[in-house]
This record gives structure tokens, C-alpha cells and sequence, in this order.
């Protein structure tokens, strides 16, 4: 197996450093060398979080290069956007529909962009690209915290780990009082949701 | 047993390895996890100190009692340091003393790039820099036995991507870790009291020390080459190493484990089998002038940048530059847009907001301070006029009200928060009183250090492993040191803090201060509060509210007459702080029962 690379993207607050944790973990747990790599500080506040991982047999550099991710994991809609230029050519983006407004557009001057100018700019790089409705799975779970649990899912697919494999890494990171909606979230984001 | 663990979380696990006793540390992004990760381990003491000059001191006290002691600080908090740096270089240590420092390259979380192996070489004590987070673990370890064995201050030079990066590291079964009895501290005044007859003798003594370091290095197993293509050798240390790595696949390397001092026969004989000497290191060419000093002509910074940080992307610019075959980009992706940007900003509830609002709306000028309140010099306050470093607003408003600057036309004020209070205001406070200063000083009180995740600190009342302690009260500390007029203001009411500043506004012949206090949104005593909503027939788009720069606010449709958006309040954000509420000119927003 070559090197892998994911970039996951999204707004302070969405769990991108927990999912990134686990995306990691998951490398380690089917026998790679995994790194990862994260911002958080100012730069956090309401702003933009990406986190890089990177499975391989060895990996030397803790976050990949732009333009060869091969998985972009996008938290929110216009952020896989922003990123998409990280993503190698044909590389797999997944995108979560939720929409979080930045105060430039909800206070200032700048306008969210439209869905289909958003699709536009992922086309430009790859046709394999998978929206999830997180929020929407999430609240119809109980808990609009467990998106970032079925964007893994949707992830997960297109891997070729075992599927117990992930769930006995996600099991170790929740509280116990959370398992069994984090499984299920898990499945929901794994068998596909539109 | 292999453990995914971050560069922070390494260090930490490696000095309770090594047996440390003591630990002090100021937060700072990105050094902050080290202590916290510390502070629940067992047999060991883990404090916050006021600044990191204060720490490293309380490290070196504990050093020479006999202790292996640990400080942590970031780049700029070396800064604060430095002064303790240079006095133990001189006097060594008792037990063994490491010092962190984790530099910024890219400036994520702060006010500088800056190069702290520089330090290295400036006060004379080895350097470590691990590249990822298994040497992380194992210099410290290496640092604590190194600083006891040459009776030396060790620092251990991290960076963002080495710190908050996380890799395999295989840590020993069982706990490994065996606490470590007292050393007996002997008196030796000559050693550590540094008077100018003794600070004299010991200079060559620091002199000697450096060259039998250098002399260690030569074999040290974190110093290595690794063999390849001799066309190009690469020198290169910690995360630029990783990228190196990669790019310049099958070439020889000179890995440096230690980055001061210089194991000069290992370069030599490096760079004797080799065409071209090729540096590749993140902010100065501090390799390159060492190695250029020795007379071998290497180069590095007219291929890679000096300023900001690296990425595999900016080490294959570089060797393309160098002539090595790089083959194509993949196809650069035409900028279809450009996403509106995600700016930094006040959360919802955040008890700085009405500050903020209310600096900008009476048109004073700022002198900031280091903290989340910095946010203030963003959109839509632009509140803000000078950042500098911790404690420094209180200092920049004295010099502009001393040099005649602080008019009626032009009115500052210096914002600071709690913690930067402690860490480097009271000095700065003690200089306004006593040198017959006029300014006015706000305190913004929120009861914690907000930015780096919310830490105790002296005012508090609870200490870094969670034990209750004398809360310090900011307003007596404030009028012990002189100050006859003191506010206080509750955070949460806009209309008040407006008043207040005002009433201190108008003290022009004597300091004043106003302390502005609301807690946190993420500590636990925020008070319970509702969700606010505008109502839509009251709201004509007026649009004063957006001005308290919420991100719970946006705009929603356009009022039939005015053709301005009206403003929605999402309750999935709304904490209820009300300040949106105090502003509206219309009253058209109001509490929701719960």
C-alpha cells in the first residue's frame, strides 16, 4: 500500500480535530506508520480548521502537498471549496451540505456561494464527489453532534479497512453514553445518506 | 506498546519518563499541552506561573535543589525568559533542567516569526530539535541525563508542526517511570551566585563546557548521516528534515538531532563526499552561517525562504531551483473563487463584545494586548491600533500620554486582560503611579487565560491541577498599588461599560482603571442565559447590531422601506449575552423563554 492522504476541513466547533484523531488512529490500528498534523490558537476562533493525516508505510511529513490529497474531507459546504485545490486530480472529495455563514457574509459585504458555483469548482478538479446531509443524519439521530461521526462513514466506504475496525476506534474516543449513537451515525454515513 | 501521540504529548510523557519533579510554564500556543499533559502525571508538580520568567527561575530553584525540573514556553515567551537563560548558563544546574521552547514558523498564534536556536548560540547551552514526536519523547529523556552530565540548562526546540503534529511512538511497557530521589545541594556560592567575581570565573567555564558538548556530538547518535546520492548532501533538523525527506528521495542527509553546538568533523567529513553541502531549515540560515564559518560553502537560503513556514510544497520550489528533477505539478486548479473568508472572531456570549463595540463607537484609540481581546483589531471593531507583546499595553499608553500624544483630539486607552494583568502588567501599573501617569487602563476580566483554552491563573482561584488557592483580587491589587479611581463594570451590560469608561474617561490628570468583568463562555460559571430573537416587524435593517460582531447574527430579508436586510439571530449560536439587545435602537430584539 502507497501513501495515503486526507485533508479534513471545516469550521471550529465541527470536531475536525476529533475525526482527524480518529482517521489516524484507524491508520495505525490496520498496521501503518499514520501522522497528522493541525492549527488551533487564534486561528480558531470561528475560523477555518483543517487537519492533515497521512497513512503509508512510512510517512515522513506530517501534512500532504497541495494538489495530491487523495481524500478531502469537508466539513462544511463552501469549505470544500476552499480546499479543493489541495485534491489530486480524480481524488475523492466528501462534502457535508451544512452551511455555516462566516461573519464576512452574514455581517459584511460578501455573498455564500451558490451550490452549483461551489460544484463548479470542485468539477475543475474531480468528478468523485460525495455530499452527505451530516446535520440533517445527525438531528434525525438525536444529536446534530454526531455529523462529524457520519461524514467517517461516508469516508469509510471508500477504503478498504474493515468496517469494525474504525468502529473500535471511534468506540474508544466517546464517552460511553454516546457508543451506540456514534455506531449508528457510523452505519448511516458507511450505507450512504442523500 | 505504540501510542499516536502529539509532539507535546511526547515531551510531556519523556520528562515523567526522565523522572521530573517539578514543572512550570506560562500558556502559549504551541506549548501549552505540555504542562497540562504533565499536571496528571503522578510524582509530579505542575504549576502555572505568573510569566515565564518567573517559571523558568522557580525551574532553576528547583534544579538546584536538587530536582529534575522542566519550563515550557513558547517562542516569545523565551523572550520574558531570556534573562533566567543567561544567568544559568553560567551557574548550571543540580538536577537536571530542560528547557521548551516551541517557536511559531507561520506565525499561527502569534505576534513574531522567530528562530530560537538563536538562543542556543547566544547564551551558550545545547539545543535538541526532534523531528517528530518519538524523538520528542526521547531527547528529553536524552536532554535531563545530558544537562546533569555537563552541569548544563538543555533546551529543546520544537516548532507548530512538531508540537501539535501527532506520530507513532513507542513508549515502554509498564510505566517505566521511577521517581527520583533529591540530589543534595551543596553550597557553592562560586557556582551559584553570580556576582561579577564569580560571573568572571565562570565565563570559561561556560566557554569549556561548549567545546566538550561539541566534542560530544561528534558520536552522539541524534546527529547522523544517512547515505545516498552524492550529487547533493542535505543538512536539515526537525520538521524541514520530514519534508526533506520526501523530496529529495535517495539523496545523502546530515540529520541533526542537536542543533548547538555543531558537530564540525561530522560536517567536514559530510561534506567532503558530497558535491554540493544543501541546507534546508525553516526561518534563519542558522545552519548555513555555522557551517559557512567553518569555511564549507553551503548553501540553503537562496533556495528555500526565510520567512514563513515550510511545507512539501515549498521544499520541492527549492529543489527544482536546485536543478533536481521534481517531474510536473499536478494540473494548477484555475481559482474558480475565492470563498469569503472565515475571519477570527468574539464567540457568542464572549463578555469582551460590548468593550469592544463600545471603544469603537466612541472613536478612542487602542493600545491592545496579546489575547483573545486582540480579535478587537478585526472587522467589525477595527477597535484596535497597537498589538505589541504581553503586558505591553499597559506601557505603549503610558509613552503616548507621556510624550503629550494623548490629546483630546486623539484618546487612548490600553485593554488588557486577566492573565496578561499578572503576567506583565503590575510592573507596567507600578510605572504609570509612580511616574504621575495619566492613562486609562481596562482590565478585561473574564476569568481565565481565554486563548490559549482557558487556564487558571493567579486570579482564579484554582491552580493548574485543580487544587483551590487564594484568589488575587484584581480591583484591591489595583488600589494597593495606588490608583484612587477604579470601575467596576459587569461585562454583560453595554450601556453601563459605555457609562464607565466615560466617568474614567474624564480623570485626565491621574491613572484610572476600569476592570470589566464577565466570565468566559466556556467556564462553568457562565450564568445560565435565554436565547434572543429579533423581531421581525419592530427590526428596519437598521443594522447597529451587527456592529457588536456576533457570529450568531446575519441578515435576513430586505425591510420594505429602508431596502436594508433585517437581522436573525440563529439559536443554534445565541447564548443570550443580550449585548445585541442593549444596542437595538428599536427595541425589536427580545429574550425567548426557554
Amino acid at each position: 500500500m502507497t501513501k495515503t492522504d486526507f485533508l479534513l476541513a471545516g469550521v471550529g466547533g465541527q470536531g475536525v480535530l476529533t475525526a482527524s484523531d480518529i482517521v489516524a488512529e484507524v491508520g495505525m490500528a490496520v498496521g501503518l506508520d499514520a501522522k497528522k498534523s493541525e492549527i488551533h490558537g487564534f486561528s480558531q476562533r470561528g475560523g477555518v480548521v483543517e487537519s492533515h493525516v497521512r497513512w503509508g508505510e512510512h510517512v515522513a511529513a506530517p501534512m500532504g502537498e497541495r494538489g495530491r490529497i487523495d481524500y478531502l474531507l469537508a466539513f462544511e459546504l463552501m469549505e470544500s471549496a476552499r480546499w479543493i485545490e489541495f485534491l489530486k486530480p480524480g481524488g475523492v472529495v466528501i462534502v457535508n451540505r451544512q452551511r455555516i455563514l462566516p461573519m464576512s457574509a452574514t455581517v459584511g459585504d460578501a455573498v455564500y456561494p451558490e451550490d452549483a458555483v461551489i460544484e463548479k469548482a470542485l468539477r475543475a478538479v474531480t468528478d468523485r464527489i460525495i455530499y452527505v446531509d451530516g446535520l440533517e443524519v445527525a438531528k434525525g439521530l438525536g444529536n446534530k453532534n454526531l455529523a462529524n461521526t457520519v461524514l467517517l462513514g461516508a469516508l469509510s466506504r471508500e477504503l478498504n479497512v474493515d468496517p469494525e475496525t474504525w468502529l473500535d476506534v471511534v468506540v474508544q474516543r466517546v464517552p460511553k453514553k454516546y457508543v451506540e449513537e456514534n455506531k449508528k451515525a457510523f452505519w448511516s454515513g458507511r450505507m450512504g445518506t442523500k | 506498546m505504540k501510542r499516536i501521540l502529539s509532539g507535546n504529548e511526547a515531551i510531556a510523557y519523556g520528562a515523567y519518563l526522565a523522572g521530573v519533579r517539578y514543572a512550570s510554564a506560562y500558556p502559549g500556543t504551541p506549548s501549552t499541552e505540555i504542562l497540562e499533559n504533565l499536571a496528571r502525571m503522578s510524582d509530579v508538580r505542575a504549576e502555572w506561573a505568573s510569566n515565564e520568567k518567573v517559571a523558568l527561575d522557580a525551574v532553576a530553584g528547583a534544579s538546584y535543589g536538587g530536582a529534575r525540573a522542566l519550563a515550557a514556553m513558547k517562542h516569545v515567551g523565551l523572550n520574558v525568559a531570556s534573562e533566567s537563560l543567561f544567568y544559568l548558563a553560567y551557574s548550571g544546574v543540580n538536577g537536571g533542567l530542560v528547557l521548551i521552547s516551541a517557536d511559531d514558523p507561520g506565525a499561527f498564534s502569534s505576534q513574531n516569526e522567530q528562530d530560537n536556536r538563536n538562543y542556543a548560540r547566544f547564551a551558550k547551552v545545547p539545543c535538541f530539535e526532534p523531528s517528530d514526536s518519538q524523538e520528542c519523547m526521547d531527547y528529553v529523556l536524552l536532554a535531563f541525563d545530558l544537562s546533569e552530565q555537563f552541569d548544563t540548562p538543555v533546551l529543546v526546540r520544537t516548532t507548530t508542526r512538531i508540537s501539535h503534529s501527532k506520530s507513532v511512538v513507542q513508549i515502554p511497557e509498564g510505566d517505566g517511570h521511577e521517581p527520583r530521589p533529591l540530589k543534595a545541594f551543596v553550597r557553592d556560592p562560586a557556582k551559584y551566585a553570580m556576582i561579577p567575581a564569580n560571573a568572571r570565573r565562570r565565563h570559561p567555564v561556560v566557554e569549556e563546557r561548549l567545546r566538550k558538548l561539541a566534542e560530544w556530538a561528534e558520536t552522539a547518535s541524534v546527529n547522523r548521516i544517512e547515505w545516498g546520492k552524492k550529487n547533493i548532501g542535505i543538512v536539515a533538523s526537525s520538521v524541514a528534515y520530514q519534508y526533506a525527506h520526501e523530496i529529495f528521495d535517495g539523496y545523502s542527509f546530515l540529520k541533526l538531532g542537536m542543533s548547538y553546538p555543531l558537530p564540525e568533523k561530522l560536517i567536514r567529513q559530510f561534506a567532503a563526499q558530497v558535491d554540493k553541502v544543501v541546507v534546508v531549515e525553516e526561518l534563519d540560515p542558522f545552519y548555513e552561517t555555522e557551517i559557512r564559518a567553518m569555511g564549507i560553502p553551503a548553501v540553503g537560503k537562496e533556495y528555500f525562504p526565510r520567512s514563513n513556514e515550510f511545507s512539501l510544497s515549498v521544499v520541492r520550489d527549492g529543489a527544482r531551483k536546485l536543478g533536481v528533477e521534481m517531474g510536473p505539478d499536478p494540473a494548477p486548479v484555475a481559482a474558480a473563487f475565492q470563498p469569503p473568508a472565515r475571519l477570527p472572531a468574539l464567540c457568542p456570549g464572549c463578555p469582551h463584545r460590548s468593550t469592544f463595540y463600545t471603544l469603537k463607537k466612541m472613536k478612542l484609540y487602542v493600545a491592545g494586548d496579546i489575547g483573545c481581546y486582540a480579535i478587537g483589531v478585526l472587522p467589525p471593531f477595527n477597535a484596535i491600533d497597537t498589538v505589541s507583546c504581553m503586558g505591553a499595553s499597559f506601557g505603549v499608553a503610558h509613552g503616548i500620554d507621556a510624550a503629550g500624544a494623548n490629546s483630546a483630539k486623539q484618546r487612548w486607552v490600553a485593554v488588557l486582560g486577566d492573565s496578561t494583568f499578572f503576567h506583565a502588567g503590575l510592573p507596567a501599573l507600578a510605572n504609570i503611579v509612580y511616574n504621575r501617569g495619566a492613562s486609562t487602563l481596562l482590565i478585561l476580566d473574564n476569568d481565565t487565560t481565554g486563548m490559549t483554552g482557558q487556564q487558571e491563573n493567579p486570579g482564579t482561584g484554582r491552580t493548574l491541577q485543580g487544587a483551590k488557592t487564594q484568589k488575587i483580587d484584581i480591583e484591591a491589587v489595583v488600589r494597593a498599588m495606588g490608583v484612587q479611581d477604579v470601575f467596576i463594570v459587569d461585562a454583560f451590560d453595554e450601556p453601563a461599560v459605555e457609562a464607565t469608561i466615560k466617568k474614567a474617561l474624564a480623570i485626565t490628570d491621574r491613572p484610572s482603571v476600569v476592570i470589566s468583568k464577565g466570565p468566559c463562555v466556556f467556564l462553568d460559571q457562565y450564568p445560565e442565559k435565554y436565547v434572543d430573537e429579533v423581531d421581525q416587524d419592530k427590526c428596519n435593517g437598521c443594522s447597529l447590531c451587527f456592529r457588536v460582531g456576533c457570529p450568531g447574527l446575519y441578515k435576513g430579508e430586505l425591510d420594505a422601506k429602508t431596502k436594508k436586510p433585517k437581522a436573525l439571530i440563529d439559536p443554534l449560536l445565541c447564548i443570550g449575552c443580550d449585548v445585541c439587545l442593549q444596542v437595538c435602537p428599536r427595541d425589536a430584539i427580545h429574550r425567548v423563554d426557554s
